[in-house]
């Protein structure tokens, strides 16, 4: 008998010239708990949709239960009995549970939706998992917690061997997170394998057998859970090298003034940020530290105006801000998450896109000038070298670096004294990235301030003068410049718990 | 590596000229003289106005990713405002601004239902059509009101400068007035950056609640005007004014290029699609064909137009 459900042996995938996976080996013991970290782009939701069949691999061989296979898409993946949880869930929210957990292979008697032996199925499998839902409940009814424990059971009911878990704790509450550890447990004394993909350290120790870990397209450690210790699973996530030399931090030009650009006091917003208070001041640069779920885009989003704050105050130059109109008016921009939903209209040229946040600008009695739309946009490729072949190219046709470039130019164009960044080289090149980078210490050192939100801790030590840790909502920490010797110094205090 | 590109033309923008010449052609060629004329294509201009002065409005409207189904009713009231003002009053000034005034406020309150209380436009707007259209029967117990100030008659009617219809040049006035607003006007870039991507106009900073307001009632406003046209035209306001014309401005808005998604607008296109609607309704009148037969042709004629530009469009 093999003993593996599924291995993945020197698997190489590139996408154009640039290889993701490189040799890549992953086995996967039947009946356990197998963790996949590193870092974001380091390959791990790559191997895992060659496994699932949504990429396919340039070279290497899959085999599942000793035997080889090709798996071409997602179907084939499903019937080799390999289920993927998706981080983005693929539930249908006007639909019921039953109806969810028997989509597209409904059980019909006569031609007929069969909805009595659905819903018998449907319940059985809840109680199996030992699962409290109604199985006719809608599930947009349900909280992200039940979702993520129906879209197991959907899984379950395809007779499946393997499940993949991509961040499945990343938006549960820790409640939901103990119920989902012990499904995940009980599914494991039944020999279902799982793959778990997880930035939260703590958990990984908690729960897995095995670790697997990839940087930069290569395995680099993998071994049983107990031959790791937290220090030495970060280090190996960090390809245990020093940062690259772009990534460094280089000593900013103009100190830190002394009085406060930003200030937020007692924030509270929903039930998810709790408490928070900082300040940001003149030419400074501030991060803010967390995992994913820890409320980072909700600060940003509540000192932009976007968000109702259940408390506190934010103080903008001593002005209080309470919706968008106040923020842009006192000179806050914000650098959204995801450019390509919330940063740009796509369907729009580049130039459309940057006067957009400066129609003021570009006016004369009122009417748009072409000319000084022209220059605008063509100051803006200029100054960050955005790669475009003119101004009046479509934004959807541009690279994810220069994307994102544009979002910044638009931003930049308002001159703003704080700008506010979420995440904004996720999907960038490390060229781009070191541009993007170069951009905001230039614009601090001109007497501005920024906020910065990365999950790329090395860029955030590259150019954050201060830290701020933030965890489950709350600020848990706070570390200058001075005090973050490496990357792991930062790493350690947010996977770390409350000290209290 | 420098390298130049020509200043692309893209064809597929200008699709509904060429389709509108095409028609304009073979109808040229079928009918001759009887269609081919001046007075016949300028005839043409002033059956369309109304459709066409609504098209304007409607481009913004369908390109801020919304549809407004309610132009045809408040083409009925607005007529009948308009006329029952002039018969108590005899005075233009008191109807014109009541109708308008009355479009507006009816455009407004499209707006307030599709942001404030997040009704589908669709369906807001097929509820205030109903509304509308029931007011206007109740108004006047379903009567007709005639018109029998002639000045009126003259300026939003029937009247000529030399040979040149006034509807014609009123319409021309419009589409100027839409024109700057769509690309010279920062209300025009606001437009179309809601109805490309909502979410990143909001992250932008822009008042969707404000503009959205303000684009129906724009609507509002041009359907009023557009009923006003109707009554002066035909001396007379009757209550089943502008019925089933939504869809015809629809029809043309997308004819001319304009995204039903939203994010896009052509107003040039959208009165040239009024027209192509217009001269396909004229041809085949005066091809004799009989009426079956002119709702059969013109019911290909469109699809096969709207198939050929999307189609294109996607390329």
């Amino acid at each position: 008998m093999n003993d593996y459900a599924i291995e993945l042996l020197s698997i190489n995938k590139s996408f154009g010239r640039v290889p993701v996976l490189k040799d890549v080996d992953f086995k996967l013991r039947k009946g356990s708990i197998h963790a996949l970290v590193g870092g974001n782009g380091a390959g791990k939701s790559t191997l895992m949709k060659i496994l699932t069949g949504v990429y396919v691999k340039d070279s290497g061989t899959c085999k599942v239960n000793g035997k080889e296979v090709v798996i071409h898409n997602y179907n084939e993946a499903r019937r080799e009995g390999i289920s993927l949880i998706f981080q983005e869930l693929s539930l249908i929210p006007t639909l019921d549970v039953t109806d969810n957990i028997f989509l597209n292979k409904e059980i019909k008697k006569g031609g007929l939706l069969d909805y009595k032996t659905m819903n018998q199925r449907a319940i059985q499998l809840m109680k199996k998992l030992e699962i409290e839902l109604d199985v006719n409940e809608k599930i947009k009814n349900l909280g992200v917690g039940s979702c993520q424990l129906v879209e197991i059971a959907k899984a379950l009911s395809d007779d499946t061997s393997v499940i993949v878990m991509d961040e499945p704790t990343a938006s549960l509450s820790d409640k939901e997170i103990a119920i989902l550890f012990k499904i995940i447990k009980q599914l494991k004394a039944r020999g279902i394998s799982i793959v778990y993909i997880s930035h939260r350290m703590n958990e990984i120790f908690q729960i897995a057998d095995e670790i697997s870990v990839l940087y930069s397209g290569k395995v680099v450690a993998s071994k049983p859970t107990q031959e790791f210790t937290l220090n030495s699973l970060i280090e190996s996530m960090l390809g245990g090298k020093k940062n690259e030399e772009s990534m460094k931090w280089k000593e900013r030009k103009t100190q830190i003034g002394i009085h406060n650009v930003l200030e937020v006091k007692n924030l509270y917003i929903d039930d998810i940020i709790k408490n928070v208070s900082f300040v940001v001041k003149q030419s400074e640069i501030v991060g803010l530290a967390g995992l994913m779920g820890s409320g980072r885009t909700e600060i940003l989003e509540t000192i932009f105006g976007l968000r109702k704050k259940k408390s506190g105050t934010i103080l903008m130059e001593n002005k209080e801000i309470n919706n968008v109109k106040q923020a842009i008016n006192n000179k806050i921009a914000l650098i959204p998450e995801d450019r390509r939903r919330s940063g740009l209209v796509l369907m729009h040229s580049l130039c459309d896109n940057i006067i957009i946040t400066n129609l003021d600008k570009v006016r004369k009695y009122g009417f748009i000038k072409n000319k000084k739309v022209k220059k605008i946009s063509n100051e803006a490729i200029d100054n960050l070298n955005i790669k475009s072949d003119g101004i009046k190219i479509k934004t959807s046709l541009l690279s994810g670096g220069n994307q994102q470039k544009v979002v910044i130019s638009k931003w930049l164009a308002t001159s703003p004294k704080l700008i506010i960044l979420d995440e904004p080289t996720s999907g960038v090149d490390i060229h781009a990235k070191t541009e993007i980078l170069e951009i905001l210490r230039n614009y601090a050192d001109e007497g501005n301030s920024v906020l910065f939100v990365s999950s790329e801790l090395s860029e955030m030590i590259a150019i954050c003068d201060r830290i701020i840790v933030l965890k489950d909502g709350e600020a848990t920490g706070e570390l200058t410049h001075k005090d973050i010797k490496n990357e792991e110094v930062l790493h350690y205090a947010i996977q770390k718990e409350k000290s209290n | 590596m420098q390298y130049k590109k020509k200043n692309q033309i893209n064809i597929y923008d200008y699709i509904v000229y060429i389709v509108f010449a095409i028609v304009l052609l073979l109808f040229a060629l079928w009918l001759g003289g009887n269609f081919f004329s001046a007075s016949n294509l300028l005839n043409v201009t002033r059956q369309t106005a109304m459709v066409s002065i609504m098209a304007v409005a409607m481009c913004f409207v369908i390109a801020s990713g919304e549809i407004d189904l309610s132009v045809g009713a408040v083409v009925a009231l607005s007529a009948l405002t308009a006329a029952w003002i002039l018969e108590k009053t005899n005075n233009i000034m008191f109807a014109l601004m009541g109708a308008l005034v009355l479009g507006i406020l009816i455009g407004a309150i499209n707006g307030l239902l599709v942001t404030l209380l997040n009704i589908p436009s669709f369906l807001a707007t097929l509820g205030t059509s109903s509304i509308i259209r029931g007011f206007a029967m109740w108004f006047t117990a379903t009567k007709a009101i005639s018109i029998r100030n002639e000045t009126f008659n003259f300026m939003f009617g029937m009247g000529k400068i030399k040979f040149m219809p006034i509807v014609f040049i009123w319409t021309v006035l419009v589409l100027i007035i839409g024109y700057i607003q769509l690309t010279k006007l920062s209300y025009g870039k606001k437009v179309l950056a809601i109805g490309g991507n909502q979410i990143a106009a909001r992250y932008s900073g822009i008042n969707i609640t404000k503009i959205k307001i303000l684009i129906f009632s724009e609507m509002g406003l041009l359907s009023a005007f557009a009923g006003i046209i109707y009554a002066a035209r035909m001396q007379t306001a009757r209550y089943t004014y502008g019925q089933g014309d939504e869809m015809n401005v629809i029809a043309a808005v997308v004819l001319g290029g304009t995204a039903m998604s939203g994010g896009k607008g052509n107003i040039i296109g959208a009165v040239i699609g009024s027209l192509l609607l217009g001269v396909i309704n004229n041809g085949l009148i005066i091809g004799g064909l009989d009426t079956s037969q002119q709702q059969i042709v013109r019911g290909f004629i469109i699809i096969i137009a709207v198939a050929f530009s999307t189609f294109s469009r996607k390329k």
